[in-house]
């Protein structure tokens, strides 16, 4: 293996960072300008919305289901089970759906992108594009990142209605809670900045995994296992980024919205 | 046999000022990293011209095809095509000059999601404002100077190697570009295979007059397209009499660690005293 020096190595990375950058930035620009790939969107909000579906949701229910599980050793040793609903709706509206929802997404297409991408740029289809006189920023790139912020809003929506059934499960079946005391203190509880908090974070999130989905896909090095490697430090970058960013949407919004 | 007079399409005459080269490379320097890939290249290539490149692999030939289509950009020196100089263009003014010169890429590079129909009629599809019957006409007129109408629904997966090429070539084409690269259109295929698709490169040659830079391993490839013209009239290629030799617009130029060592003609060519040449030729 070839050694690098630091300032080599140095240089790289910040290089990586501005061609990120510059990447994400034009993906964002080139929504006003013409040609606007919709029926790619289309296709894209197809592939990464109703496929990531099934497995947002179930994990959503199922770590609601978990949560209201953990909740209730610890409420009721205070005897104030009857507040589960309150700690699952806040846990999951606010932070476990949209990180939950994220991480999925960006396990599942931040690697397809990548991917498909690099096979794209190891088989000079992305030449050809090129030399076809088409732009796969706006072909390819665009169209990922809008369907991906569009479809990954309504999947956290929807995660964050089935991580409230599975607490719902928890609490009644299992628990044998009175099912209206759970959704009315769920309701109750949430308040117009839990909801904001909780759909905001999607919409960064869908533009994470998308531009670093398509960043490490065009940036394909070395055949296929160059394609391989793309793939796998997509789906770690997308996720700690995700993991990373959320700290600070959360802090960013606490401050902003004064809870 | 008498000489062969080679017609001349009005589709490519009303795009060519004559006055100009097709591409025109000018001291031009490129390095990946530390390597230096092409050091100081400097040739013309005139309209309706074929310039075969060869080199041993790694000696820049491919790279030289992406320069001259602004895919790369050099280091150092000046690329001017069809009159425009690429050196300093935006990607969006690229796009433009792009539609008017075509690349066939060494593994077809085809848009393996896509039919022939789709990849053939890509780049009308994305000019959006041709009608569905002009793009399937002319999708036809494409697939039908390859050879390959019967393939139009079928998957780049479906075809075989030489086929992909054909069709990467009516890919190219489709739009009448008035340069044409071919990066090692016979690349890995069988000798029959490899004969089909350098009739194609002569077609466009004779017929068209399409200037245009092939790179190549294969030295018969180039002898094949400097000794035979394409007879319109029994649409097949046919060799050149002995006195006619030379008589098409084909040149030859070889590289050798970044340098251009021969910029010449067929005859040039075979009488060299260069050493190196000659035990590359030979």
């Amino acid at each position: 293996m070839e050694l690098v020096s630091p300032s080599d190595y140095a240089k790289e990375k910040v290089q990586s960072v501005q061609e990120y950058a510059r990447l994400a930035a034009r993906s964002l620009v080139n929504l006003f300008k013409r040609p606007l790939y919709v029926a790619d969107m289309l296709q894209q909000a197809d592939l990464i919305g109703f496929g990531s579906l099934p497995i947002v949701l179930a994990a959503c229910f199922f770590t609601g289901a978990a949560l209201a599980l953990n909740s209730a050793s610890t409420l009721d040793r205070f005897g104030a089970e009857t507040v589960i609903g309150q700690l699952v709706s806040v846990g999951i509206v606010r932070e476990l759906g949209p990180v939950l929802g994220g991480l999925v997404v960006a396990g599942r297409n931040a690697s397809g992108m990548a991917s498909e991408l690099g096979s794209m740029v190891v088989t000079e289809q992305i030449d050809a594009m090129r030399a076809l006189g088409t732009d796969p920023m706006k072909k390819l790139v665009t169209p990922r990142v809008a369907a991906t912020i569009v479809m990954l809003f309504f999947l956290t929506i929807l995660g964050d209605l089935l991580g409230l059934i599975g607490g719902a499960f928890v609490a009644t079946v299992l628990l044998g809670l009175d099912a209206h005391q759970y959704w009315s203190s769920t309701w109750q509880t949430l308040v117009y900045s839990d909801v904001f908090t909780g759909l905001a974070k999607p919409v960064v999130f869908g533009f994470i995994v998308a531009t670093i989905g398509c960043y490490y896909g065009l940036s394909t090095k070395g055949g296929t296992q160059g394609v391989g490697r793309a793939t796998t430090e997509a789906v770690v970058a997308s996720m700690i980024l995700i993991i990373a960013v959320d700290v600070f949407i959360t802090r960013l919004l606490m401050v902003t919205l004064g809870t | 046999m008498s000489t062969p007079t080679l017609p001349r399409e009005s589709i490519v005459a009303e795009h060519q000022p004559p006055s100009l080269d097709a591409v025109v490379f000018q001291d031009v320097e490129l390095a990946f990293g530390s390597r230096v890939v092409l050091d100081g290249i400097s040739f013309r290539l005139t309209h309706g011209e074929t310039k075969a490149i060869f080199g041993v692999a790694g000696s820049g030939k491919s790279t030289i095809l992406k320069l001259a289509l602004g895919l790369l950009k050099p280091d150092a020196g000046r690329i001017t095509v069809l009159g425009e100089d690429i050196t300093e263009m935006s990607e969006d003014q690229l796009f433009e000059l792009r539609r008017r010169v075509g690349i066939v890429f060494q593994e077809s590079a085809l848009f393996d999601s896509l039919t022939v129909r789709e990849n053939v009629a890509f780049r009308l599809l994305e000019e959006g404002n041709v009608s569905e019957e002009e793009i399937e006409n002319r999708v036809r007129e494409a697939l039908s100077f390859v050879e390959l109408e019967h393939t139009v629904d079928l998957f780049p997966s479906e075809l075989s190697g030489g086929m992909r090429r054909r069709v990467a070539i009516a890919r190219t084409i489709i739009t009448h570009p008035e340069v044409l690269l071919y990066d090692s259109p016979t690349g890995g295929l069988d000798p029959v295979t490899s004969n089909t698709i350098i009739e194609l490169v002569v077609k466009q040659r004779d017929v068209y007059q399409t200037s245009s830079l092939l790179v190549t391993h294969r030295l018969q490839d180039a002898f094949t397209m400097g000794t035979h013209y394409f007879d319109r009239a029994e649409n097949k290629m046919k060799p050149l009499p002995p006195d006619a030799r030379g008589a098409v617009p084909m040149g030859f130029l070889i590289l050798h660690d970044g340098h251009i060592i021969f910029n010449g003609d067929l005859h040039e060519l075979a009488t060299t005293k260069d050493e190196y040449i000659r035990e590359y030729i030979s």
